[in-house]
């Protein structure tokens, strides 16, 4: 295996994540990550722990709100209305 | 900001209707018109929308859930009350949510405690701690110098119905509860609302770069408690 000094390592790109995921790496460290992954199955597998992280955070948000909430808001609603 | 401008000669306009808004989108200008008529339908629509987040939001800087409750009961009035005044300066929602953070806060420090201002965030000036412990890479392979030492655990073996599992974002939300102020902030706006950066950093007053640090620190830290559950399972 040729490695390199320009080459990102597992130690680095674990930081780069996020930037990666959010497209704020530069080109260059864009590409360097991406040249990483195709080789390195072992930060895919990392990289899809994040991904879960992310996908299970966003299921907190799902609750439904009770219907007495529901009730008392539409009270506050038809008072405001009155003036 | 060349957009705030805008909006300063929208508000001198000599005009008694409601101001035109400028940053809203074509549906929430339908959402107000409706709104200031007293459409109950769309306040419930809104409500819907928007309740839960509200109080998981106030919930970040006041001590309890039933003084969140009183805030975000608190924003709907207040949201009401100044309908007629939204200029649409921001969206609806960037506005529903600046009254609750501003009104959660005031609370926070009555209740005199620290308010997390992720805003008041430098990364430059906190380098943090590292994505994953360090002891799990190699740095003397000579193929792979900072590689893994081991394999990370593969979750995506993970069965489905452990995935939806109400245990599982129960970690999730317990690791979150773990997360420096600033941190819980932005995951919060961000992953579990699912907010663009945009946003978040428009509510919160936070440079994007430093809401990106924020992010990946407050991830990578439930990633790792998320794998320590994975482990024990």
């Amino acid at each position: 295996m040729e490695t390199n000094a320009n080459d990102m390592s597992c130690k680095e790109l674990v930081e780069l994540v996020t930037d990666f995921l959010e497209g704020a790496l530069s080109p260059a460290d864009r590409r360097r990550f991406e040249l990483h992954i195709v080789k390195c199955d072992w930060c895919k597998i990392y990289i899809d722990q994040i991904r879960l992280t992310i996908k299970v955070a966003g299921k907190l948000s799902e609750d439904s709100i009770p219907p007495r909430v529901q009730s008392e808001l539409l009270a506050v609603f038809r008072d405001w209305k009155k003036g | 900001m060349p957009t705030q401008r805008t909006g300063d000669m929208a508000s001198r306009a000599p005009t008694s209707a409601p101001p035109v808004s400028f940053r809203t989108s074509p549906e929430e200008s339908e959402l107000l018109a409706a709104l200031r008529r007293g459409d109950e339908a769309a306040f419930s629509r809104l409500v819907v929308t928007h309740h839960n987040a509200l109080l998981r939001v106030a919930r970040l800087y006041v001590g309890s859930h039933t003084v969140s409750e009183e805030v975000v009961q608190e924003t709907w009035l207040g949201v009401l009350k100044g309908l007629d005044r939204f200029e649409g300066r921001c969206s609806l929602k960037t506005w529903i949510f600046q009254v609750l953070i501003n009104r959660a806060k005031t609370r926070g420090e009555r209740e005199s405690r620290m308010i997390p201002f992720s805003a008041m965030f430098d990364a430059q000036s906190d380098p943090g701690e590292p994505a994953v412990d360090p002891s799990q890479f190699n740095e003397n392979d000579p193929e792979w110098p900072g590689g893994w030492m081991t394999q990370p655990r593969d979750w995506g073996k993970t069965p489905e119905q452990v995935l939806l599992s109400q245990e599982l974002r129960a970690v999730v939300q317990s690791a979150i509860e773990t997360l420096p102020p600033n941190q819980k902030e932005v995951i919060t706006l961000r992953d579990v609302q699912g907010w663009t950066s945009e946003e978040v950093c428009n509510i919160l007053g936070v440079r994007e770069t430093n809401q990106r640090v924020l992010l990946h620190r407050a991830r990578s830290k439930v990633r790792q408690i998320l794998d320590q559950y994975f482990a024990a399972r």
